[in-house]
């Protein structure tokens, strides 16, 4: 008899249950139509197509206070993927190095970096960006004191001013050649990853071990030095000035940026550095006792043996810390840094009080690039994952 | 948090049965208390005192309301609602009345469904700078790093004034109005812009009022009033004909002194008709005679309200202005009751 075969009864249950989940979701979704439009409230998106009417102190693409809030809301969704990029670089490289560190037998050192992950990691982030935002406005100069003949504050090396409204940077300026030292600088990057990766298959083959730090130096940095002097100096720097109430000239890196980015990055960086630790005593202490009898100094045996082995633990955890970072970004509204919350969620929202349409808007945002990060990291881990063949 | 608010909203939405939002009167004499949303906070127009209790300008219209509708001017639930979080609350039912510093434009009129009940403070965008910088007019801005409430009408003048005289200017956007204050302290904004009644309760906080100016232009028009559903009118002519019996009792010299006095009948038809001696008003809004009596003794007409609250004797220490009586020269201007 049918009901007697489990596959088929397992189907027809499961089949019972999906049909059930979905009239729940079914009910709930037209119930909330019936009571939305009740209230007066329409579902409606054409505010996306009118003009924003407000300005952004941070864009990376052209935007006035002309451009729609569809624009509005993609000048924050770059800020968002600026400052999350900034932040995940950053926090990698803090925890990588924390992580390491906490295993170090210097006692100092291992403290210290304990000391670091436990202060940052049970402290919520937004308290980490209030502090930061509120030290580099209270600690750091306003552009007003580099006034006078006699100024409080001066620029450090003539050409970076830290101020409280931000960090005041030089701005290359290419001339025509420059690009073309840019272009060298390209290809040396190019053959110094092609050198490396002979040098490896150099040592797998023939067991031959040949320098790479000083070459790969070498190999970046001569070409485009020489071109660049051979051409004439193309490249040129715009160093902020001073004129009416603020900076003008360089490139400005806002302080809700600095203090965001700096405290997603040092909060996650002590997530990212328990994650190291944890892949490295994964890896078990004879391999490094094996490595060490063949002969390996300690750097090689981290480098070679150990991290690659690590890295199948660390990646995967590593990959939400990732979407961590990027939803937490949304805490930016507390610095008052233009994000995608901060512009769609927060001045759209406001100004045509379409709740509703611009939350569901978002929630599809951050689902979006969240998605996007975890495949590409899955591309990554599949990568770094031990073959099994 | 605030998003959980609205998913709260959605989920509550999704999950009750329709409600038809036709009755609020009936509504809010059934529950016995108003819902009253009002600002999370700012000092003279909404903020809880150091008992508890909430007292200010727009506090004042909520506790009128209730007085007329529910005998007793404490039966109000105050819901503190951000910039954000306001307009759905409202339109979601949660709160009946929204009293809460909200700018009158078209679009919250027309597009988003509610009704503006009148106009208890005509107010206009300033700024304020300090002293030191040596300028005089909003003009001199140029090239200025401006701070301003973000999700506010302020943001938009603010843009709309640099771009019509040609000026670049760098917004800071900014949550609430004293992380605007500090960050405007410590020099990390030129210039402060908002409400000339929220600059002035702003400036009289800082240490040294005296350091800062507020600049003479004004750039834009912000008539501030209660607002309810559209669709309601019955409960929109209650809370109008309260704010203008509020504003109709200082015009004909009614204040909560001599109130019970003039109760008693006097030689103005006006006079008799408003507090409920002769012909019966109230019955017309579906209340009894005696509405606006207990709505004018709960706080005093409109202009007690405005003394006590925002005042030149006030720390905030507003003058009138437009929102003097039109007998005054002012704006205030309320309908015939008749």
């Amino acid at each position: 008899m049918l009901l007697n075969d489990t596959r088929y009864r397992s189907y027809t249950f499961q089949f019972i249950a999906l049909v059930c989940v979905a009239a729940l979701f079914a009910w709930l979704g037209s119930n909330l139509a019936a009571n939305l439009a009740a209230a007066g409230i329409g579902i409606s998106y054409e505010f996306l197509g009118q003009s924003s009417n407000y300005d952004i102190n941070q864009t990376l693409i052209e935007y006035s206070s002309q451009s729609t809030h569809l624009r509005a809301s993609i000048v924050g969704l770059l800020n968002t993927l600026l400052v999350s990029i900034l932040a995940c670089i950053t926090a990698t490289i803090i925890g990588v190095f924390a992580g390491v560190l906490r295993l170090s037998n210097n006692w100092l050192v291992s403290k210290l970096m304990a000391t670091y992950v436990e202060m940052f990691r049970n402290v919520p982030v937004l308290i980490w960006i209030i502090i930061i935002f509120t030290i580099m406005t209270a600690v750091a100069p306003a552009p007003s004191a580099f006034r006078g003949d006699d100024p409080d504050a001066s620029m450090i090396l003539g050409m970076f001013a830290f101020t409280n409204r931000g960090v005041y940077v030089p701005k290359p300026l290419l001339e025509p050649t420059g690009w073309v030292v840019l272009g060298i600088f390209a290809a040396s990057v190019v053959s110094m990853i092609a050198y490396r990766r002979f040098a490896t298959r150099k040592l797998y083959d023939e067991g031959k071990l040949l320098p790479t730090l000083w070459p790969s130096l070498a190999i970046l940095f001569v070409p485009a030095v020489l071109a660049f002097y051979a051409l004439g100096r193309p490249i040129g720097l715009e160093i902020p000035e001073l004129g009416g109430f603020n900076f003008s000239g360089g490139i400005t890196l806002l302080g809700s940026l600095i203090a965001l980015w700096f405290a997603l990055a040092i909060y996650t960086g002590a997530f990212i550095a328990e994650n190291v630790r944890a892949g490295i005593l994964s890896v078990s202490r004879g391999q490094t006792e094996a490595a060490a009898a063949l002969g390996l100094r300690p750097r090689r045996i981290m480098n070679l043996v150990i991290l690659p082995q690590a890295l199948r633990v660390i990646v995967p955890p590593l990959i939400s810390h990732y979407l961590n970072i990027t939803k937490n970004s949304s805490l930016a509204i507390a610095v008052g840094y233009m994000d995608l919350t901060g512009t769609l969620g927060g001045i759209t929202l406001n100004q045509t009080g379409r709740a509703i349409e611009a939350i569901l808007l978002l929630m599809l945002f951050y689902l979006a690039i969240s998605l996007a990060i975890s495949a590409l990291m899955n591309v990554y881990n599949s990568a770094v994952r031990l073959k099994e063949r | 948090m605030k998003k959980s608010v609205i998913l709260g909203t959605l989920t509550v939405a999704a999950l009750s049965a329709g409600t038809a939002g036709a009755q609020t009167l009936s509504d809010v004499q059934e529950r016995g208390t108003l819902n009253c949303g009002v600002n999370t906070g700012l000092v003279g127009f909404a903020a809880p005192d150091a008992n508890g209790n909430w007292e200010g300008f727009d506090v004042a219209v909520c506790r009128a309301v209730a007085a007329a509708v529910l005998e007793d001017p404490q039966a109000v639930e105050f819901v503190s609602l951000t910039g954000k979080t306001r307009f759905t609350a409202l339109a979601s039912g949660e709160v009946d009345i929204l009293s809460r510093n909200t700018t009158w434009t078209f679009t919250r009129d027309v597009d988003l469904k509610f009704e503006f009940a009148g106009i208890n403070y005509y107010d206009g965008q300033g700024f304020i700078v300090p002293k030191e910088l040596g300028v005089s007019s909003a003009k001199e801005l140029s090239g200025a790093t401006v701070c301003v409430q973000t999700g506010t009408t302020t943001e938009l003048n603010l843009s709309d004034y640099f771009r019509k005289n040609n000026m670049d200017y760098e917004p800071v956007p900014i949550e609430t109005n004293s992380e605007a204050q500090q960050q405007y302290l410590a020099g990390a904004c030129d210039a402060y812009t908002t409400d000339a009644s929220g600059l002035a309760a702003t400036r009289a906080a800082f240490e040294a009022p005296g350091d800062h100016v507020i600049l003479p232009e004004i750039i834009s028009k912000e008539p501030l009033g209660p607002l309810v559903r559209h669709g309601d009118d019955e409960w929109e002519d209650v809370v109008r004909w309260t704010i203008n019996a509020l504003i109709a009792a200082e015009e004909y010299g009614i204040t909560s002194a001599n109130i019970d006095e003039l109760k008693q009948g006097t030689d103005s038809p006006e006079i008799n008709r408003i507090l409920g001696s002769a012909d019966n008003l109230g019955e017309m809004l579906g209340l009894d005679a005696d509405w606006a009596y207990r709505a004018i003794k709960a706080n005093g007409n409109y202009g007690e309200i405005f003394a006590k609250n925002i005042g030149e004797s006030t720390p905030i220490g507003l003058s009138r202005g437009l929102n003097a009586q039109w007998t005054d020269g002012g704006l205030m201007y309320a309908p015939p009751f008749r």
